[in-house]
């Protein structure tokens, strides 16, 4: 035993030899395989995470060193001055806590429904159930933007059915108001619903149908069975539908800006932080000119890191739930 | 005898009623903020919609939208064909890029999970309104501007392309692929959500048939194509569809802007809504064509 084991360690070349030069052939093969892949990954996560480092050593330059051709990484002055602005431009803490309020609420809402929803559609027959999910493949193919326009007015003039005009006499002005997105992520209408219950429709499918008896015959009824059996199974792909619902509704600037406009979001104050940076240095600082193009884009920078700074947090801590249960459960589309 | 005849029907039937319970919320919402609104902005974009104090009146004027769009607007058809090239062949870029990413990702190798991190990292960095300001950094390119007159050196893609150009390789083709190459890392940004899809299918795809296939005398390279390529192709359908749609939601995207822009600022919600019904229909069309020239090609293992 031990006698192979050395022969097989000590005759490298031998081995090689005997085979005709094939081993040294695939050895060279694999291992510059290995280089060439170890370069490529570096490279391109270089480029995806080049951005960040270069908004991270953007936001601590004081104005001069965004001129300065010698300063490219590495600020020559290093304030934090930059942050200080963003903060004030953005209510950074105040329109934070509405963010984690907002996003954290409707993803919860929204994911609950399309579980609902993926369930029925996954787990009973009915009639007409076609064309039902006919219409859940509408609402992902169908663009927010180009229903939009009549979304709006539905809310600057809600009605349901007549009934608010019989009583007070006019229509009740809802835009701007947070019910509607509320209502209408109760009603799997919001951002991105119609891809949550295709995924969540296809987690159930691949349950196996003996566990879902098996509750039956012990006399579970169907919502008994779904809480107690199917959710407990589907935990870590929900988990996953949950963050993907937050950080889409953290970062959402389009279902924010016609339905949340009253309310401080990141995603909203973050659009506007170019032209409160201007008013500010026209109207406080008494400069003509306003801001420069630089400088705006360094407060931009600094904004959007600041925004986009909780999220990496939650991807820290939470990244095999983003990455390893989808991936690896490997759902069948 | 009427019992026992009943009985298999009432279980059906109780599951049928459980079913609509729960897709339910679905229903509510699909009627109540859905179905109106898509057949209003249908009817709006036919008709003359007047914004008075007390609600807005709408009054049927045929095509004078859609006319309106195409030979009136002096943008609107140029961004149009400008967004749907755009959108052809960045889908392609994302489908080939994100598919080649999830083979690597994969393999197994050391680091493998900080690499899945980062590259997934996209999913979050290019969503919503961040996307959009990434978008006009003047500075990163400013920047970029000093750099190349500093430090005098040739930039490494105006080289190549010359080099193209002198061996008479420039034709409409090339160009394309060079534009591509150049914008890498929009394509790497926004294949995140693709990339897992590709991994999700690749961890189907039984280790025993890699097995049988070395054995019969496969190469990595044939069993590539011949099993791997056939077992996700059902996911290239999925993918297709995604980035597609994906693209004409995005916030950077021209015609969306622009009808944005007709609808809030200039408040013209009849001439917003028919540019985009057209842009609508025309991306459908899109969807339809392709995803059936594709599912012609899908292999259905089971």
């Amino acid at each position: 035993m031990i006698n192979t084991t050395t022969k097989n360690k000590m005759d490298y070349w031998e081995r090689n030899k005997s085979s005709g030069g094939y081993l040294l052939k695939k050895t060279v093969g694999s291992i510059s395989y290995r280089i060439i892949r170890a370069i490529l990954l570096f490279g391109m996560c270089f480029m995806i995470i080049q951005p960040i480092l270069n908004k991270i050593s953007i936001s601590f330059m004081a104005e001069e060193d965004l001129y300065n051709a010698m300063v490219i990484s590495i600020p020559e002055h290093f304030t934090a001055g930059n942050y200080n602005l963003a903060v004030m431009f953005m209510d950074y803490w105040k329109t934070l806590g509405n963010t984690l309020l907002i996003s954290a609420t409707i993803a919860l809402l929204q994911i609950a429904a399309c579980t609902l929803v993926g369930y029925g559609f996954a787990r009973f027959e009915f009639p007409l159930k076609k064309l039902w999910f006919a219409c859940v493949i509408l609402i992902i193919v169908i663009p927010p933007q180009t229903i939009s326009t009549a979304l709006h007015l539905h809310f600057r003039f809600f009605d349901m059915f007549g009934i608010a005009e019989l009583i007070t006499g006019s229509t009740i002005n809802l835009s701007g108001s947070v019910l509607p997105y509320y209502l209408m992520s109760a009603g799997c209408m919001g951002l991105k619903n119609g891809l949550y219950i295709y995924m969540i429709r296809q987690l159930f499918r691949t349950i196996p149908n003996e566990i879902e008896e098996a509750a039956y015959v012990d006399g579970c009824g169907t919502f008994k069975t779904f809480y107690r059996i199917m959710l407990i199974n589907a935990t870590p792909i929900l988990t996953s539908c949950y963050l993907f619902a937050f950080v889409w509704q953290w970062t959402d600037g389009f279902y924010s800006k016609m339905f949340l406009g009253n309310i401080k979001l990141l995603s909203i104050q973050l659009q506007q932080i170019s032209e409160k940076l201007s008013s500010y240095m026209i109207n406080t600082l008494h400069l003509a000119g306003g801001a420069t193009i630089g400088y705006t884009q360094c407060i931009i920078a600094t904004g959007t890191l600041m925004v986009i700074v909780p999220l990496l947090i939650l991807y820290l801590f939470a990244q095999k739930g983003f990455v390893e249960s989808l991936s690896s459960t490997g759902i069948k589309m | 005898m009427k019992k026992q005849r009943n009985k298999p029907r009432g279980l059906q039937r109780r599951k049928a009623i459980a079913g609509y319970q729960f897709i339910s919320p679905f229903i509510i919402g699909f009627l109540l903020f859905m179905v109106q609104p898509f057949f209003q902005s249908l009817y709006m974009s036919f008709s003359k919609v007047e914004i008075g104090a007390g609600g807005f009146t709408m009054k049927l004027n045929g095509f004078t939208n859609y006319i309106r769009a195409f030979t009136v607007d002096t943008e609107f058809t140029r961004l149009l064909v400008e967004e749907v090239g755009r959108m052809t062949a960045n889908t392609l870029a994302i489908m080939v890029f994100s598919f080649f990413v999830a083979l690597i990702l994969n393999q197994k190798f050391k680091g493998r999970a900080l690499v899945r991190a980062i590259f997934f990292l996209p999913v979050i960095l290019s969503s919503g309104v961040i996307l959009g300001i990434e978008y006009d950094n003047a500075l990163l390119s400013g920047i970029q501007d000093v750099i190349q007159q500093s430090t005098q050196f040739a930039n490494v893609s105006d080289v190549v392309g010359d080099i193209l150009e002198a061996f008479g390789l420039a034709d409409a083709l090339v160009a394309q692929v060079y534009v591509l190459v150049d914008s890498i890392y929009d394509i790497a940004i926004s294949s995140g959500i693709q990339i897992i899809i590709f991994l999700s299918g690749l961890q189907t795809v039984p280790e025993a048939m890699y097995e049988a296939a070395a054995i019969e005398g496969c190469t990595a390279w044939e069993s590539l194509w011949k099993i791997t390529f056939p077992m996700v192709s059902s996911l290239f359908l999925v993918n297709w569809v995604y980035t597609i749609v994906d693209f004409f939601m995005r916030s950077d995207n021209e015609v969306m802007k622009k009808i944005q822009a007709t609808m809030i600022i200039n408040l013209q919600y009849d001439f917003a809504s028919a540019m985009a019904w057209v842009y609508f229909g025309v991306v459908i069309v899109i969807i339809g064509v392709s995803s059936l020239i594709i599912s012609k090609a899908v292999y259905y293992y089971d």
